[in-house]
């Protein structure tokens, strides 16, 4: 009788397993294969424009609320700043949601200025990896946060593939990570364009639905090839991002990754997150199941045995 | 509180500015002097020499692209622009759009459907493409206060002058 109950606990079980891992597979390809909100907001970053005038940066400052710079923004030896020996550049933080970089091209030339923010990702990392969900996709196109939700993990931090997210580290008791939000609250909810965008003077930043982002970048490659490298990055790398870069030198002399690859982030993760269901679920009823059984079978079956068994082992000791 | 001449004097100057399109003529056909005041909430205006420019560009089209200059022509414009008069637009505001990404110029470029003056400039970047553009090219000034001096806003806007960072004093001592 118990040898019937257990082939069927275990057809059950098996069954179960396969019926949560094809649910879930299917629940996050389904997150896979979204390319954003249609009406969805970005930004069109043209480096050929910037001039490096840090005036984004001040408005950042002021919008945001932000603490006081370490230097004036009109101060231009930011641009020399460089930090682990030399290799890395400025990058955003909790006092800084965005930054100019100069870079000088190969071949000479006039330098080439790149602001750095969030990039508003279609399919954030730093989203897929907050366990406490703390971050959002907007519809208009914004990544934000909760940092009342934020538990200060840093998880974030090191999922996000363009090292955005900051963290306060001056805050001893509450530290939370702080990054660009494309001014969601004060300005991209009530339609109107980011403060960075409303400052610059050269029109550097075109703001915009992505979608029509995409066919205007597209236009002005088309209008100026010798202007322009062929590329516009964000409009697939890592799933697509909400502010895409046009540029005159290759982007990876900008200081652009382009190892990234067009698929996001998630698609890295996907076929292990869609086990944890599984696991979480079906483990402790399956294993559970077992020990019940097992328990059983020696209640009913085998308590005279391990008399015995304990009564031999004795006579041979 | 009845208004005297001294109250309305203001304002009747801000007419008359208007009614000249904060211009005074000059001989060459164009104003003499510009005042362009569209950033005052951060910088004092630029008094911008109209008449030195005419004498250095030589000729009205080297910025005022189909308008007194010539008409909307080239490989591009030329397609449907060819016949068409001269635009009776002179200054840049009258066409490039000093607010360029509110909604409703947002929708206004969404309705386009032939897309080609949907990534028209605005009036900032208008300016500043023929400015330092030019300047650039001629070896003239290209810093942002060569022609826009801060006001206190504009100061504590960028953190500068009397609203500098203290740190940064102490260490420049």
């Amino acid at each position: 009788m118990s040898g019937i109950s257990r082939r069927r606990f275990l057809a059950a079980s098996i069954a179960g397993c396969a019926a949560t891992t094809l649910c879930g597979t299917q629940k996050v390809l389904a997150a896979g294969s979204f390319t954003g909100y249609p009406e969805g907001m970005g930004v069109l970053v043209d480096l050929t424009r910037c001039i490096g005038c840090r005036s984004c940066e001040a408005a950042c400052n002021k919008e945001q609320n932000l603490p006081a710079p370490a230097k004036p923004f009109d101060d231009m030896s930011v641009f020399d700043e460089t930090f682990h020996g030399g290799s890395q550049k400025r990058r955003p933080d909790e006092n800084a949601y965005t930054v100019v970089n100069r870079y000088e091209p190969e071949g000479g030339g006039k330098p080439i200025y790149r602001k750095v923010q969030c990039n508003h990702c279609n399919e954030p990392a730093c989203l897929t990896s907050c366990f406490v969900n703390a971050y959002t996709k907007t519809q208009e196109g914004a990544v934000v946060y909760n940092s009342k939700i934020c538990v200060g993990c840093r998880n974030c931090m090191i999922a996000c593939p363009f090292n955005i997210p900051g963290y306060s580290y001056s805050s001893a008791f509450d530290p939370v990570v702080k990054k660009c939000i494309f001014c969601h609250e004060t300005r991209l909810k009530n339609g109107k364009p980011p403060a960075c965008v409303e400052i610059c003077p050269q029109q550097a930043l075109t703001f915009g639905k992505r979608k029509e982002l995409i066919k205007i970048a597209h236009q002005r490659i088309q209008n100026e090839p010798g202007r322009y490298v062929d590329h516009l990055y964000g409009e697939k790398e890592l799933g697509g991002t909400g502010w895409m870069y046009l540029s005159s030198a290759p982007f990876e002399q900008v200081g652009f990754d382009v190892t990234t690859g067009n698929e996001p982030i998630i698609a890295n993760v996907k076929d292990f997150l869609g086990t944890v269901p599984m696991v979480l679920a079906i483990w402790p009823a399956l294993f559970t199941g077992f020990h019940l059984l097992a328990k059983r079978k020696d209640g009913h079956g085998h308590d005279d045995g391990h008399g015995e068994e304990s009564g031999k082992e004795g006579e041979e000791s | 509180m009845k208004p005297s001449l001294f109250h309305l004097l203001p304002g009747m100057f801000l007419i008359i500015l208007l009614a000249a399109g904060g211009a005074i003529a000059a001989p060459t056909g164009g104003p003499a002097q510009i005042k362009l005041d569209r950033l005052s909430s951060l910088f004092d205006a630029v008094n911008f020499d109209h008449a030195a420019h005419v004498e250095i560009a030589g000729d009205c089209a080297t910025c005022h692209h189909h308008t007194t200059g010539d008409g909307a022509g080239g490989e591009r414009c030329g397609r449907c622009h060819a016949q068409s008069p001269k635009s009776a637009a002179v200054a840049c505001h009258d066409c490039h759009e000093a607010d360029p990404f509110t909604a409703v110029q947002l929708e206004r470029k969404a309705d386009d459907r032939y897309q080609y003056h949907v990534d028209k400039p605005g009036l900032k970047a208008a300016y500043h493409w023929n400015c330092l553009g030019c300047h650039e090219n001629a070896g003239g000034p290209t810093g942002c206060e060569d022609c826009h001096a801060r006001n206190a806003a504009g100061e504590k806007f960028y953190h500068s002058g009397a609203f500098a960072p203290k740190a940064a004093a102490a260490r420049a001592h």
